[in-house]
Parts: C-alpha cells; sequence; structure tokens
C-alpha cells in the first residue's frame, strides 16, 4: 500500500539511535497514515520511548530519514512542534498549578490570547471529566485524572498528530477504559495517534496497524489479525449435525483432532480467507457441510512469544 | 536554536508560573528572605560585643552593624541560589521540561522564566533585608550616585549567580543533589570579609578569602555605603560579575541544549 506524503502522517526510514555502545534503534521504518492509530508495541527496554522521542523532536537521531506532519525534525524542529502534541511516560503537568492553570500555561504558550486560551481550558476541563478538580493543585489529582490532565495539556494546542507514550502504564482498569474511549474518540476527529504500549490488548483494541519493537528492530507490522495470522496454534473449529458427517469430514481432512462427544473437528489453520476457502471445498468434495465453524487466532500475547522467541515480561526490569 | 520572534511573550508565561509557584508554596521564598535577617539579628544582636571589638579599626562610629551590614546584604543576594537550583531540577525531572520542548515556543524562555523570577524574588528580599539593618541602626552615609552603584553592582551579581545555579540544578540529577551544591555558594561570604576582616584569619584561608569573589564584593558594597577605601576592588568586582555571568550562562545553555537521554 503506497501512501503519497499527503496522506502520510508519520514516515521513518532506517531510524537508528545508539547511546555509546548500545544500539537502541537498529535501522526501524515506520509509516502511519493519516487520521489511523498506530501502536507500537514491546516490552520494556525495546526502544519505544526512544522511537516517540525522536519523532517528537525531543533528541535527535543518529541515522535515518524522518518526516512529521512533512516535515524533517532535525531540520524544522519548530514545523513538527506546530502539527503535533506529546503525552509522554512521566506525567507532564506542573503540581503546584491547579487543573485550570496548568491549562491555561499551555494556552499561553500556544499564544491562543486570554479570553480563547480560558475557554479552551474550561472546554477541556468539561470534556475530559476535570470541571470539578479544576481548581485543585495537580498534585492532590489521582493516577487517572493526572493523564486525563496530561492529555488535555497535550490537545490545548489543537495538535493534528498526537504522540503518547504508554498512555493507560500503571493505571487501574477503569481509567485504562476511559482512556481508551478518549483515544478513539480523538481518532474519531481525524488526529493521527502514534501510541506505544507494552500491552498487548491494548493495541488490539485501538489501533489499526501494530508494529512489534524488540531490542531495537521491527520484528513485525500489520493489523492485528494479520499479526496473529504470522503465529501457529490457529485454528477453524468445525461443528457437525451427526456421527456420520463428522467421519466423512475426518476421513476428508486427515490433519484434525476430533471430539466425538461435541461432533466437533479441530484443524489447524491460519484463519485465512484462502485457507478457509480451500478447507470449505475439501468438505463440499466429500458432500458434507458443518453445522457450525469459527475461527479461532491466537492473541497478540502468543505473537509476541513466537516472534520473539521470549515471553513479553522477560526484560520487564531492565529500565 | 531557531531564533523565534515569542522569547518575550513566552519568557513571560515562563516568570508567571514561576512567581505563581513562589507565592503558593512560600515557604523557600520565607526561608531566603528570613535566612539573612535571621544572621544579621546574631550576628549584630549576639555576637556583635566580641565581633565589634575585633573589627574596631574598620567599624568605626556607627559600631560593628556598619561593619557587618554589607556583608548580610551579600547573603540575601546569595539567598535566591538554593531556590531556583532545586526549581529547576524539578522541572528537568519531572516531565514538564520535556512537554516544553515539544512545543512551538522559545525554548530560552524556560530558563530565562526561571532566572527572571529568581532575580525578582532576590531583589525583594535584599530590599527587605536593606531595610531590617536600617531598622537595627546600619546607617550608610551614600549618596545617590554610590546607592546606584551599589544596585548595578548587586544586580549585576544577582543575575551571574542565578545563572550559575541554574546550571548547578541542570547538571544535578535529582532535586535533592540540587539543594547541596547551592550551599557552597551561600556560604562563601562567610569566607570572605562580611563578618570579619580576612587579615584576621589564618593564612592559608586569608589567602582564599583574599582572592575568592565575594571579598572584592563585599569591599566595594561597604565601601561605597560606609565610605571605606575600595581601591581595585570596584573594578574586580565588576570583572568577577562578568567572568561568572558569562560562564553561568554559557554553561547553563549547553546543559540545557543536550539531548535529554536518561
Amino acid at each position: 500500500m503506497e501512501n503519497t506524503p499527503a496522506q502520510t502522517a508519520i514516515q521513518a526510514v532506517g531510524l537508528r539511535k545508539s547511546y555509546g555502545d548500545t544500539v537502541v534503534l537498529d535501522g526501524i521504518d515506520l509509516e502511519v497514515a493519516r487520521g489511523t492509530i498506530f501502536a507500537l508495541l514491546g516490552p520494556n527496554g525495546a526502544g519505544k520511548t526512544t522511537t516517540v522521542q525522536i519523532l517528537s523532536t525531543l533528541i535527535g537521531a543518529d541515522g535515518g530519514d524522518v518526516r512529521v506532519a512533512g516535515r524533517d525534525p532535525a531540520a524544522d524542529p519548530d514545523g513538527v512542534r506546530r502539527a503535533i502534541g506529546v503525552t509522554g511516560q512521566y506525567s507532564a503537568v506542573d503540581d503546584l498549578l491547579t487543573g485550570r492553570e496548568n491549562l491555561i500555561l499551555m494556552a499561553d504558550l500556544y499564544r491562543l490570547g486570554r479570553a480563547e486560551g480560558r475557554r479552551v481550558a474550561d472546554a477541556l476541563l468539561e470534556r475530559f471529566g476535570l470541571a470539578e478538580a479544576a481548581r485543585r493543585t495537580a498534585a492532590t489529582y489521582s493516577g487517572g485524572m493526572r493523564r486525563r490532565l496530561d492529555l488535555a495539556m497535550t490537545l490545548v494546542g489543537g495538535p493534528r498528530i498526537i504522540f503518547l507514550d504508554e498512555p493507560t502504564t500503571g493505571l487501574d482498569p477503569r481509567s485504562r477504559r476511559t482512556m481508551w474511549d478518549i483515544i478513539r474518540g480523538l481518532a474519531a476527529d481525524g488526529v493521527t495517534i502514534f501510541l506505544t504500549t507494552q500491552y498487548l490488548e491494548e493495541a488490539d483494541r485501538l489501533a489499526d496497524r501494530i508494529a512489534v519493537l524488540d531490542r531495537g528492530r521491527l520484528v513485525a507490522e500489520g493489523t492485528a489479525d494479520e499479526l496473529k495470522r504470522l503465529v501457529p496454534g490457529g485454528h477453524v473449529l468445525l461443528r457437525f449435525a451427526g456421527p456420520d458427517a463428522l467421519d466423512a469430514a475426518a476421513r476428508a481432512l486427515g490433519d484434525a483432532v476430533r471430539d466425538d462427544a461435541e461432533l466437533t473437528l479441530q484443524v489447524p489453520s491460519d484463519g485465512g480467507v484462502r485457507s478457509l476457502r480451500a478447507l470449505l471445498a475439501r468438505l463440499e468434495e466429500v458432500a458434507v457441510e458443518p453445522e457450525g465453524l469459527s475461527v479461532h487466532l491466537p492473541d497478540l500475547d502468543d505473537v509476541f512469544l513466537a516472534l520473539t522467541g521470549r515471553p513479553d515480561d522477560a526484560k520487564a526490569a531492565v529500565r | 536554536m531557531t531564533a523565534t520572534p515569542h522569547v518575550l511573550t513566552d519568557s513571560a508565561t515562563m516568570l508567571r508560573r514561576n512567581l505563581r509557584h513562589a507565592l503558593r508554596y512560600p515557604s523557600m521564598t520565607v526561608v531566603s528572605i528570613g535566612m539573612p535577617v535571621l544572621l544579621l539579628l546574631l550576628f549584630v544582636g549576639v555576637f556583635g560585643g566580641a565581633l565589634g571589638e575585633g573589627v574596631g579599626a574598620t567599624a568605626r562610629e556607627g559600631g560593628y552593624i556598619d561593619y557587618i551590614a554589607p556583608g548580610i546584604i551579600l547573603m540575601a543576594v546569595t539567598s535566591g541560589c538554593l531556590s531556583v537550583s532545586v526549581a529547576v531540577s524539578v522541572d528537568m525531572t519531572a516531565g514538564i521540561t520535556a512537554r516544553f520542548r515539544t512545543m512551538p515556543i522559545a525554548r530560552s524562555a524556560i530558563l530565562t522564566g526561571h532566572v527572571a523570577g529568581t532575580m525578582i524574588q532576590t531583589v525583594a528580599s535584599t530590599l527587605l533585608v536593606v531595610l531590617v539593618a536600617v531598622a537595627m541602626g546600619f546607617r550608610p552615609h551614600a549618596g545617590p550616585l554610590d546607592w546606584l552603584l551599589v544596585s548595578a553592582l548587586l544586580l549585576a551579581l544577582v543575575f551571574a549567580l542565578t545563572w550559575l545555579a541554574v546550571g548547578l540544578g541542570l547538571v544535578a540529577k535529582n532535586p535533592e543533589g540540587a539543594s547541596n551544591s547551592p550551599l557552597l555558594i551561600q556560604f562563601l561570604p562567610f569566607l570572605g570579609s562580611a563578618i570579619v576582616p580576612t587579615g584576621t584569619m589564618p593564612d592559608g584561608v586569608r589567602w582564599f578569602a583574599e582572592y575568592q569573589p565575594f571579598t572584592p564584593i563585599t569591599e566595594t558594597v561597604r565601601g561605597l555605603l560606609t565610605g571605606t577605601p575600595i581601591g581595585h576592588d570596584g573594578w574586580t568586582s565588576a570583572a568577577w560579575c562578568t567572568v561568572i555571568a558569562l560562564a553561568g550562562y554559557l554553561w547553563s545553555r549547553w546543559l540545557f541544549d543536550r539531548d535529554p537521554s536518561r
């Protein structure tokens, strides 16, 4: 799928970064289409934060060609900064200011003007459920409230591209869901979202496309379903009306796990349309029609394990 | 660094932020103002008798307070170093500086806002110390030109020390670290001629005291306010302020412009 530059929000080719002898990013390629949610998935220490830091002009790359909103972060950082908003891993709110003052500080820095700045601040407080806490200092906020304030501050300047570095790490399940709803809402407004996460479920739920980063290299890229098809363990479950049909199907398909009590056959499959069509064609040849059919794909945890050869928490303590 | 036309507005925004911090959590401000006042009370009210005899030759009709008041004023001038160093370090270690860095604002405004805010607070605390000293019997006989020169010198010193303290805050790994190193700056006046003349000190200490920046600055302020001889100290003071300001500013900017990788 070729995107013209106008449709591409973020593009990186051969992105490299090292700290001393430690290679953090070893030549990664990324392409994020405008208005989509892109998830960079990986364990701690994979290089996710470094990628966000480079794309958001916070640090320089050692090599590679980067375009964010059509501009080069190294040559035209302010051009990139005008188009983006960043919510980092560590919440970037001013603890000594109230929620409202934090937002007005952002409005002043974006030079929205006094009246407009206050209007935007109050609207965001309302939208993020912070109106009641608006006059309390951020130091008194809960983790979920801080994240929401953090994201609200990011939105003050009306960014077209938003970077979210592990937006739900450390949040309780309810706050996480609220955050997901907010992120989906932003994408529905046409904002491009680049998020990093170590939660496979989060990438699965939110992202249009997912790239899996491991030790500074991209090991896979695609939609959640495409990624799941990359790994073995997927199967098609066929259910039959009676033992005769089950017998006929089992003979025709050979390599299948049979369950006589449930009248089912479990056939290994990548779940793709082509292999499903082939499977059904074989059944048609022996004139057996299954009563039911369901596709079972591995979840992203399986994907991660298969791609990197180890569970995703193996390096949890590195950083 | 690309020059942006928004340096002034952005610096003003950052200044408002820092002044709001100072007003909301005044404990740091109170300590930085209160400490020099406390020292003044201690040295004049408690040690004044003994110390006054020791410096008898220097202190003329006004007594010991005329000798020590300029020294205490200099301590007030150093009092902002601690709070600015800690504030800069807090900003750097929390995420807020990373946020500012990814916004289309004048980057220099982040540090300029800290420096301007600290200078305003320090000028206020220095004025207060001068007023308290006068209330306790300090009788400077300085003309308008003398006061102007003292103000200019002290402002230059505040500017220089604040940039130096900003650098100390930037180089510190955490706010705790940033609260230690500025104490060295604040201690320097004691190892000069602020409390007693350097001539009364043991050889090694005296050598240090005579060549460290606070001694000529103390002597210049004392000379301008109370009429003691200044000699070359005026020019030496100006040179020290210039060197410290330049070094502090360049060092801070260099530290701040590094890639913020951790």
